[in-house]
């Protein structure tokens, strides 16, 4: 089955369309479903508007009756407070998008570092029982985490691992690695297992040859699949919320959370959080929007 | 990046060497060395991480023992399991459960095929709309959860405030029972869309145009069309979408916790936020792993399912 998914994504001019397709009553027709489309696109993007627009309204307009589209005052105190305390030091929620990306990244460094190597492994070499093996690793990703957190915390408990980084940070790869294998598999098998036989045939090891040509050809793949692994270890908050609870260890998902526990909310505060929070992911995953589909199946379906 | 595994150690000189028959041997060998060393260490990362804990659940799931109370873990047989499955509470959860995973799935296929469809046709700025419609999908659920709640508030929420100015009734979203599950639908259908979306959109973008032109020449109609040559190809891709929309659907938790907390009542106690409340509020852990353990049965059958279905796909 091929699916393209540059054709889907891809901003470039699309295929033309044939003529005889718009045959009857093709304008009515088109311009309806070009409104319909339309709406549809406001509908689906009203909530990430009104959350921007939250985040930078004065709090008496946050909470007007009824709700304000565009006379509101202009502030961005919802954005200072993001950062900095009240006292005038670093805040709480500044520390805990600190640590996310400190968790997210080193998470991600460990599952490219296990995942890729796999990956190429089980493109290249008759595994035993490959196809259960991969069938395996990909199904330990489907977990509930619900379930899978409570055995971890009495383990972690055990050693020592609760409310800490390295914690997180292996839990994240775990539940990374299955996905980098899948997803660099694919870009694996995408380069010819001639280009190694060549190299070998100059002389170099299996191991040279892997290092010196393949690798090199995998990096854009490698690069796109750590962009995923990033966005979800920095999006996961089953975890995170289970398995830390201090302020200096706690990532953003959880921090942000918390900023509803008492009886009033700041929602400003949370709106400008959010924003902060969600701004980076979006610039990743429109740079990695041609392996959309793959990434976001896993790696389990791509062109 | 280091490689744990220094097996080779011949080098190229040697390699080419060497009479004819010895390299073969000895890159057979190396290669078999390479693939474990390669291998093994993320499988022994998936052993420590996702197995061992699963079997340490399984274990915990045949005794009566509790995280805070402590003590030795007694073991009590398939207790634990009897307990779960005739439980009205339990039932009651599974009912949520498949109401809102069938709710949201299909809600999402039908909205996400017809956008799919809807932007396929389209000539221009094709691009520019998908890139739209895809931002809820790779927003954190903790996003979200939060935003939802603060639009659907009764009191300041814009969706009430909407409503009120086109004449209708204010609704109390999350704190009336039938109304929570249908927010809770709704936030998860607008963000998982573009999901199903995005996939329906590759399988329409790659059915070929000689198809159409063929059956435009027949003087086929554009229903006749749709149902004969769009349906039927993009209808495999499309499975698969809606089978891992549906394993996802049934492990959510962190929207339940952030947008209703499982109320009011136990409205929107999904399986998944009854296993907390047992395991991380009711501190009974030795009951909670039975729960998860059969939560993790019906995903192993489901992600069974689906994998089978997506090898076949492939190798056709």
């Amino acid at each position: 089955m091929a699916v393209s998914v540059d054709e889907a994504v891809s901003t470039g001019p699309a295929r033309d369309h044939s003529p005889p397709a718009r045959r009857l009553g093709g304008r009515g027709r088109s311009g309806l479903e070009v409104a319909l489309l339309i709406v549809l696109a406001v509908v689906m993007l009203f909530p990430v508007l009104w959350m921007i627009e939250t985040s930078i309204k004065e709090n008496r307009d946050v909470y007007a009756i009824p709700a304000k589209f565009f006379d509101f005052r202009v502030t961005l105190e919802h954005y200072r407070d993001v950062f900095v305390a009240p006292d005038g030091g670093r805040s709480a929620l500044s520390v805990s998008f600190l640590n996310s990306a400190v968790v997210a990244g080193v998470s991600t460094v460990l599952a490219t570092v296990l995942g890729v190597p796999a990956a190429w492994a089980y493109s290249r070499f008759a595994v035993k029982a490959k196809k259960d093996q991969l069938f395996f690793i990909l199904s330990t990703r489907f977990m509930p985490p619900v379930v899978v957190v409570i055995p971890i915390f009495l383990m972690y408990r055990q050693v020592g691992l609760i409310d800490s980084k390295l914690g997180l940070i292996l839990i994240y790869a775990a539940f990374n690695v299955p996905f980098t294998i899948w997803m660099m598999k694919g870009f694996v098998d995408e380069v010819p297992a001639e280009y190694e036989d060549a190299a070998m045939l100059d002389g170099y090891t299996r191991l040279q040859a892997f290092w010196k040509f393949t690798l090199p050809l995998l990096v854009p793949g490698i690069a796109a699949t750590a962009v995923f692994a990033l966005i979800f270890s920095w999006n996961e908050f089953v975890f995170a919320i289970f398995l830390t609870s201090s302020d200096d260890v706690r990532t953003a998902p959880p921090a942000i959370a918390g900023l509803i526990g008492g009886t009033t909310t700041d929602w400003g505060l949370v709106a400008a959080a959010s924003v902060v929070f969600a701004l980076p992911v979006l610039v990743f995953a429109y740079l990695v929007r041609k392996h959309l589909i793959a990434g976001v199946t896993l790696g389990a379906v791509r062109r | 990046m280091s490689d744990p595994v220094p097996l080779t150690t011949d080098n190229p000189g040697q390699v080419a060497s060497v009479p004819p028959p010895a390299p073969g041997r000895s890159r057979r060998l190396t290669d078999r060395g390479l693939a474990v060393g390669f291998i093994s260490p993320a499988l022994l990362l998936l052993l420590a991480m996702s197995v061992f804990p699963l079997l340490w659940a399984l274990y915990l799931s045949f005794t009566d023992y509790s995280a805070t109370r402590g003590g030795p873990a007694n073991f009590i047989g398939f207790g634990n399991y009897t307990a779960i499955l005739t439980s009205a509470q339990v039932h009651q959860r599974a009912l949520t459960t498949l109401i809102y995973v069938i709710g949201a799935v299909g809600l999402q296929t039908v909205l996400g095929f017809g956008i799919a469809y809807l932007i396929s046709r389209r000539t221009h700025g094709r691009g520019v709309l998908t890139t739209l419609f895809l931002v809820p999908m790779m927003l954190s659920p903790v996003v979200v959860g939060l935003f939802w709640r603060f639009m659907l508030d009764a009191q300041f929420g814009v969706i009430n405030s909407m409503l009120g100015s086109l004449g209708l009734g204010q609704v109390e979203w999350l704190t009336r029972q039938r109304t929570a599950l249908i927010s809770l639908v709704v936030v998860d259908t607008w963000q998982w869309t573009p999901f199903i979306m995005l996939i329906a959109l590759a399988g329409l973008t790659a059915v070929p145009k000689y198809l159409y032109e063929a059956a435009s020449i027949d003087r086929a109609s554009e229903w006749f069309r749709f149902r004969t040559i769009t349906l039927p190809l993009v209808w495999p891709l499309l499975l698969i979408a809606v089978m891992f929309r549906a394993i996802e659907a049934f492990r959510l938790f962190d929207l339940v916790y952030i947008l209703t907390n499982g109320g009011p009542g136990v409205s929107t106690e999904t399986l998944s936020f009854h296993v907390y409340k047992v395991a991380f509020l009711g501190f009974n852990t030795g009951t909670a792993s039975a729960y998860g353990i059969l939560m993790v049965l019906v995903v192993i059958v489901l992600t069974q399912l689906y994998l089978r279905y997506l090898n076949k796909l492939k190798e056709d």
